[in-house]
């Protein structure tokens, strides 16, 4: 272990672990904060795409005549007129260069005017003529374009297999073979995709506000896209209305944006309409799960197989890696883990929150539910039995795994008390359920740089994007403590491509990736400061640090966060309605650098999660080939009312095989398992085991409305 | 709602596209934001979201949806709170508009409601979070002059209703926040609730 991953030592400053209030927080209580739509240039347009109305086909007229005669329209971009792109590795980015119509939601056309409502109206008065041909949007067990990928969403095989699980399974004395399903789901972050671009023709120089997770690639891919050298190009952004996934890499709204500027000579913002997303900014891709279990009387498995099915477009392969989680969970000898996609006429599928730990965490801890039931087992009990001593599918020991722990600490705080039957009040049935949660530790290469001013303060400037995790404010305590100083001395400048390269803010990484860079630039800093004599310079004096090698090294270690969610809920048998009376998570993910933030994180994708059992659910129309709930109030996410008391806690973690920090990561773990641990409630509390997802009150009252049948 | 019925006093036009022309459907409308008199001469298509947006550039009023669903443009339209995206501005000619720019004193002094958001870090992404604090003005009113909610026990009793937390949760169900904040929400309206300052804003004040 080389010596900058030592742990950064607690005592001196300390402002890390301290619940430092959001930095940004009175600019976005006031109104101050401006996010990308709302930059202002002068002469600025606006742009309004024209989504395809059919699945699949190709545009054989795009007529503008009606919308070129709209007052104040500047222009129409078509698939026969738009700029053409250079490459990109983004098939979803080449827009409007050609005819094709891969699915139902790609743009066809971007109307351009002065005004916003000068470009709705000039995008509705677009004819587009279309030659359709039949379209397949459904997935299915047994569908005849399933394959087996390659490789899995984050690099993973798709395929792993150890021992003989089938027999293993036959042989098992107790068993479980079930199927689940999760529907398509949307990010949904509150502020929609913008982007406002700004070419300079003068300057050769394009500026673009953009709605991303990072600017860093966003100028990279538009650089290619548009043949510029990456010096002309600066992407800024400052504040992102949330992410989730959905704005990790540029997506199609700041290629239009900048197509739309080079095209007309002013600053034009394309802020999509919330209605378009669910089509063009990625989803989580629909997954259908058997799960086998096998175990024996004392609850030793024996045997688990985990076999996905998911979709992708016929744009680009995405696959959700839902299958990957049993590769980490329990001790098995005899395993299975794999996947199978087709590729249908449907939007593209993309990162959200914990892609592949969520959906198939679902299943996972669904499925060990049932077999502690088939058991007449306490499911903690059971999770605690199958603890693994070192990673199962890689044999290699974990940095720290504290699972059993973040169990035990969650049945003392929620008062869980094993098998206990079920509640009744009048028509309400009360259950509770658990389950676990885990996600993986990734880190990537950052650079940054740190100044030390005459005046005693301090600038650090990092490419981190805040969309909303607090960002800002950890990398401050960071800093400040890397420098010994207070964390008022130091100004932490971020949302820049002009700053060196980084990570975007996804994959749980951003701490650890632009942290450990923030790190290294003012240790290095401190030091050069150590071996100054006298004044500083009217410059200052600065370092700069790039972790590609240090962040690059491959650890002996398996790194993983875990966490285990405690839920109670109530079934309406009149109503069918379920609803979460208590969410409560315990979360083992390494150093927490800051209990305010941290804890609005865990929170928040517990919410995210809660949204994933009961309300959230998108449907492909097999007819029309749309998603059929394209906006909020037909997508449901969690409102105000859904949300009961929710509590997140975590227990010490103290991982030396990290980075300089010690953190895990927190933005997704909080939402894994936590759909799994209300299903399992409502099973409890029903005596009715449902496993397609959400459990809206449909499919409660069709299911209350069987007999129960024995034990669940 | 309020309408004035005074004639739309004349003032520079704001925000006038390149094209205004005679045949345009056009209007000037005078509305008091933030305790300010705004003249504009706006395309009747302009909401008053989009007026605040991108005619007064007041960008703290969001837009999620621009359909109704989200509540991220929440605004106070003469002192209740209403979903700006959904008003046509021709419609509100002489209205008084109170947005989340307004809420802070002009020292700069924080509104109770905002205080207790920064305090209970009832935000991540700040997108919703000027819609939360502008809805929950409204909804503090509401509740101090006794309108029930959908939970409240006994709708006929008369007089305040009392801000438990189930009923703050459901006066609040019109502003989503994908962040996940509720339950920081919910306890930062809990605190500010308890300060009488909390319904009052303070460009109304002093108005």
């Amino acid at each position: 272990m080389s010596p900058t991953t030592a742990t950064l030592d607690t005592a001196a400053q300390a402002s890390l672990g301290t619940p430092v209030p959001r930095l940004e927080a009175r600019d976005k209580v006031t109104g101050t904060a401006r996010y990308a739509a709302e930059q202002n240039p002068p002469r600025r347009a606006y742009g309004w795409p024209v989504p395809a109305t059919i699945a699949h086909g190709r545009v054989t007229a795009v007529d503008t005549t009606a919308a070129l005669a709209l007052p104040g329209v500047l222009a129409v971009l078509t698939p026969y007129d738009a700029p053409r792109l250079g490459p990109s590795d983004d098939p979803t980015l080449q827009l409007l260069q050609d005819t094709r119509v891969p699915h139902r939601g790609w743009y066809v056309a971007l109307a351009v005017a002065d005004t916003l409502e000068g470009a709705r109206a000039a995008a509705e008065a677009v004819r587009v003529g279309y030659e359709a041909e039949p379209h397949d949007v459904t997935l299915r067990e047994g569908h005849p374009g399933l394959y087996t990928p390659e490789e899995v969403n984050g690099g993973y095989p798709a395929h792993r297999e150890h021992g003989d699980p089938d027999a293993a399974f036959a042989a098992a004395p107790v068993r479980v073979d079930v199927r689940y399903s999760v529907p398509p789901l949307h990010n949904h972050a509150m502020e929609p995709h913008a982007a406002t671009a700004d070419w300079d023709a003068g300057r050769g120089h394009l500026t673009v506000y953009d709605s991303c997770q990072g600017t860093t690639v966003v100028r990279t891919v538009l650089a290619g896209l548009f043949r510029l050298p990456e010096d002309r190009v600066t992407v800024l952004a400052e504040h992102v209305g949330g992410g989730f996934g959905s704005k990790s890499t540029p997506r199609p709204h700041v290629v239009l944006a900048v197509m739309a500027t080079r095209r007309c000579g002013r600053p034009v913002t394309v802020a999509l309409p919330r209605q378009h997303l669910a089509a063009c900014v990625g989803h989580r891709a629909p997954t259908l799960h058997r799960v086998r279990l096998g175990a024996r009387p004392d609850g030793t498995l024996t045997s688990l197989t985990h076999e996905v099915l998911t979709h992708t477009s016929r744009v680009r392969e995405f696959v959700e890696q839902a299958a990957v989680p049993g590769r980490v969970m329990y001790a098995v000898r005899d395993s299975r883990t794999t996947h199978r996609v087709a590729a249908l006429d449907v939007p593209t599928p993309s990162w959200m929150r914990a892609p592949g730990e969520t959906p198939g965490m679902y299943a996972l801890e669904s499925a060990m539910d049932e077999l502690a039931d088939a058991l007449g087992m306490d499911p903690v009990e059971l999770r605690v039995r199958n603890d693994p001593a070192t990673e199962p599918d890689s044999g290699r020991p974990f940095s720290s795994r504290h699972l059993v722990e973040c169990l035990r600490e969650g049945a003392t705080r929620f008062g869980w008390t094993g098998h206990r039957p079920p509640l009744r009040e009048g028509p309400l049935l009360i259950g509770s359920g658990v389950a676990a949660a885990t996600y993986p530790v990734y880190i990537a290469p950052a650079g940054a740089r740190a100044h030390a001013r005459p005046d005693g303060s301090y600038l650090v400037e990092v490419n981190a994007t805040d969309i909303g995790t607090g960002a800002r404010t950890v990398l401050s305590q960071i800093a400040a403590d890397a420098l010994g100083v207070p964390l008022d001395a130091v100004t932490l400048s971020l949302g820049n491509s002009a700053l060196p390269p980084t990570p975007v803010a996804g994959g749980s990484a951003g701490t650890a990736s632009w942290g450990w860079a923030v790190h290294d630039a003012c240790t290095a800093l401190t030091d050069r400061l150590a071996r100054h004599h006298g004044p500083l310079p009217d410059a200052g004096l600065s370092a700069s640090a790039d972790t590609t090698q240090s962040a690059k090294q491959k650890p002996p270690y398996a790194r993983h966060a875990f966490g285990a969610h405690f839920a109670e809920v109530q079934a309406d048998t009149v109503t069918g309605e379920v609803r979460v009376r208590r969410l409560l998570g315990v979360f083992a993910a390494g150093r927490i650098l800051n209990p305010r933030t941290a804890r609005s994180q865990f929170i928040g994708g517990m919410v995210m999660g809660l949204g994933m059992a009961l309300t959230e659910h998108s449907g492909l129309d097999p007819a029309f080939g749309d998603f059929a709930e394209r906006d909020l109030a037909a997508y449901h996410v969690p409102v105000n009312a859904d949300v009961p008391a929710v509590e997140a806690h975590w227990i010490d973690e103290h991982d030396k095989h990290l980075n300089p920090m010690g953190g895990k990561g927190i933005g997704e773990i909080g939402i894994v398992g936590a759909a799994a641990a209300i299903g399992n409630a409502v099973s409890r509390a029903t005596g009715r085991r449902l496993r397609e997802l959400p459990l809206t009150p449909d499919r409660v009252l069709a299911a209350l409305s069987v007999p129960d049948t024995g034990p669940v | 709602m309020a309408h004035a019925t005074d004639p739309p006093a004349p003032g520079p036009a704001h925000g006038t596209p390149d094209h205004a022309a005679a045949g345009d459907h056009r209007s000037r409308v005078s509305l008091r934001v933030n305790g300010a008199r705004r003249d504009l001469d706006l395309d009747h298509r302009v909401t008053l979201l989009d007026a605040l947006r991108e005619h007064l550039d007041l960008t703290g009023s969001k837009k999620g949806c621009d359909h109704g669903q989200c509540g991220a443009c929440t605004v106070l339209v003469d002192g209740r709170r209403a979903n700006s995206c959904l008003l046509l501005a021709v419609t509100l000619d002489g209205c008084g508009i109170t947005t989340v720019e307004g809420l802070a004193a002009p020292d700069g002094a924080l509104h109770p409601l905002q205080r207790a958001f920064v305090e209970h870090d009832a935000f991540q992404c700040g997108y919703c979070t000027p819609g939360q604090l502008c809805s929950a003005v409204g909804a503090l009113r509401e509740a101090a002059a006794g309108h029930p909610s959908h939970v409240t026990a006994d709708a006929a009793q008369a007089g305040p209703a009392v801000l438990t937390a189930e009923e703050i949760r459901e006066r609040l169900s019109g502003n989503l926040c994908r962040c996940g904040a509720y339950p920081a929400i919910v306890r930062a309206v809990a605190d500010a609730g308890t300060d009488p300052a909390a319904t009052g804003t303070a460009v109304e004040a002093a108005v």
